[in-house]
């Protein structure tokens, strides 16, 4: 099957802190269109991210579908609040590097 | 006069202007605040704020940047606001909201106005720290200091190892201040949401329109597109909608960008919590009604039975030293985590286990998982060179530095089997550690009841200028 990674079709993925203890990852689309059709798609959920990522479920805080900004959101717990010793993303600011290479299910949205 | 047979209206619409989303971090960008200030807005205000730098900065007692950019932001918001006759208003002064941090500001103000010559203007400022022997009161007569995001209840154990806590202010103390005509206030430690919120209440719009007048304002251009940190926006609160509209010639404000910045640092995009209530977004609806400006209605707010104030407080772990080397020899890249252990055991020959020791050793490995850790999807796929990072954190300074250049030097001397190379295992760039800030860590992540709102925010009155 024919697919395309994540970071040809979403217009903004990023990360950043949420208070001291939670990460919260965006990941925004410029067309309702395609914003849709990656939600149906399912590579997006609790289940695949905490594969992505390796962590537990528990370990996601939050998984919202905001329909009002294209956008698909996710917050994860930290590993130890930010700053702690041996923290090396303080802002929260790079995590979201392995989103950028999901495949998604090409058919509708290319 | 025809003026004099109006009925006393109170404002059809409060306009507010936000130059920058973390004053005194970066700059603000001087031009699109001109235009800002060129639209005559009612109130020109910033939060100066941000947990995001750790807990270094509430630790220490100290701001993450230098006093000279929070006199560029101030002074340009200072001097127009006095052109203007509008009040300005900063909440979390230097970083951190501590009570030093606006005593600096306070001074900052002062200063300028002597410098520029300005007329006499009322300055008024409020406190956010609470002592951890008045929290400890609290906590002896039954308080349940609640924790957030995962923390526990807050103990004794861990208030004795924080070193300063901040409460963060709601609207109260900023609406106590404007209701005594103050023409610039400095906000201890707030809710950056309620640095705008709050001048809109006072004048009697609707809670729901404030606060999300704050919440979509508080970043300055993060609700503009494209991005670019910085510029100006300007929000507008009217009877029943917010409009808000970027200042930058080639920045608009989107039902996307605006949309988009709802869920910006927060985990949940709907709701939005402060001292007081929740603002609930869930309904909102977003028109774009011009090319730069978005209007937004619909935003609720509920009060919350219970007063509730989030604190947040530092504790010290250490003194801190750091090293550096590089690796480049690919067999000891894959074995980069037995050069490790060595280092490791020399420091625990020294000084022994980490816990009974009383230290802490970090090593933060750049080529493999160096940025995201356990998260590192390609862990085992290290690049052709490595850059480790030695962090030392001890009770001492001397013992600090120890740890770390045994804990870096001693990865030198690593005894690998099969390596070729025998003359040393790892690249000094370096061969030092350095001093870096002590290690804290953040202690208090917590909320505490209040009889009331005011309770923890003393407010003072004073006067600048001449």
């Amino acid at each position: 099957m024919k697919t395309r990674r994540l970071s040809t079709l979403a217009k903004t993925i990023r990360s950043k802190n949420a208070g001291v203890n939670l990460i919260t990852f965006d990941i925004i689309f410029a067309e309702r269109a395609v914003y849709e059709k990656v939600k149906r798609s399912r590579v997006l959920t609790r289940e695949t991210v905490s594969q992505l990522y390796r962590i537990p479920p528990e370990r996601i805080a939050d998984f919202v579908e905001f329909d009002p900004a294209n956008a698909i959101k996710f917050t994860i717990y930290r590993s130890r609040p930010s700053g702690s010793p041996g923290d090396p993303d303080i802002f929260g600011a790079q995590q979201y590097a392995p989103l950028l290479d999901i495949e998604v299910p090409a058919e509708g949205v290319d | 006069m025809i003026d004099s047979i109006k009925p006393p209206l109170r404002m059809l619409s409060l306009r507010v202007i936000c130059p920058n989303g973390h004053l005194g971090f970066a700059p603000i960008r001087v031009e699109s605040f001109r235009l800002g200030v060129e639209a005559r807005p009612d109130i020109i205000a910033a939060d100066s704020g941000s947990d995001d730098v750790g807990p270094i900065p509430l630790g220490t007692d100290t701001s993450t940047s230098p006093r000279a950019w929070q006199v560029h932001d101030l002074e340009h918001m200072l001097l127009a606001s006095r052109k203007l006759r509008v009040p300005m208003i900063i909440g979390s002064a230097g970083d951190t909201g501590a009570d030093s941090r606006v005593d600096l500001y306070v001074d900052i103000i002062k200063d300028l106005a002597a410098k520029h010559g300005l007329s006499e203007f009322k300055l008024g400022y409020f406190y956010s720290e609470i002592g951890k022997e008045d929290l400890r009161r609290r906590m002896r007569a039954g308080e349940t200091v609640a924790g957030l995001e995962g923390y526990d209840a807050l103990t004794d154990a861990e208030l004795d190892a924080t070193e300063r806590v901040v409460a963060m202010a709601g609207v109260h103390p900023f609406i106590k201040l404007l209701d005594a005509s103050a023409d610039v206030i400095i906000g201890g430690r707030s809710s950056d949401s309620c640095v705008f919120a709050a001048p809109a209440i006072q004048r009697g719009f609707a809670e729901a329109n404030a606060y999300y007048l704050g919440k979509v304002l508080e970043c300055a251009s993060f609700c503009a597109e494209p991005y670019g940190g910085k510029e100006t926006v300007l929000g507008e609160i009217t009877e029943d909608a917010v409009l808000v509209t970027a200042m930058h010639p080639d920045q608009r404000c989107t039902v996307a960008s605006v949309a988009g910045h709802a869920m910006y640092e927060r985990s949940n995009p709907y709701f939005e919590q402060v001292a007081g209530g929740t603002l609930d977004m869930s309904q909102c609806r977003y028109e774009q009604v011009a090319a730069k400006t978005t209007r937004v209605t619909g935003a609720r707010f509920q009060r919350s039975p219970e007063f509730r104030v989030k604190l947040e407080g530092a504790g010290k772990i250490g003194e801190r030293y750091v090293g550096m080397v590089g690796i480049r020899d690919p067999y000891t890249i894959a074995h980069v985590d037995e050069v490790i252990g060595w280092a490791r055991d020399k420091v625990r020959e020294r000084f022994g286990e980490e816990k009974q020791g009383g230290y802490g050793l970090h090593y933060t490995i750049y080529g493999r998982d160096g940025v995201m850790g356990e998260l590192e999807p390609l862990r085992d796929r290290p690049a052709h060179e490595l850059c480790i990072l030695v962090q030392g954190v001890a009770p001492s300074a001397e013992m600090a530095e120890e740890i770390c250049m045994i804990g870096t030097r001693q990865m030198f001397y690593a005894r690998l089997p099969e390596v070729k190379g025998s003359a040393g295992s790892v690249a000094f760039a370096l061969d030092e550690v350095l001093r870096a800030s002590p290690s804290y860590r953040w202690t208090v992540n917590h909320t505490l009841r209040c009889d009331d709102p005011l309770e923890l925010f003393p407010t003072h009155m004073t006067s600048a200028g001449i």
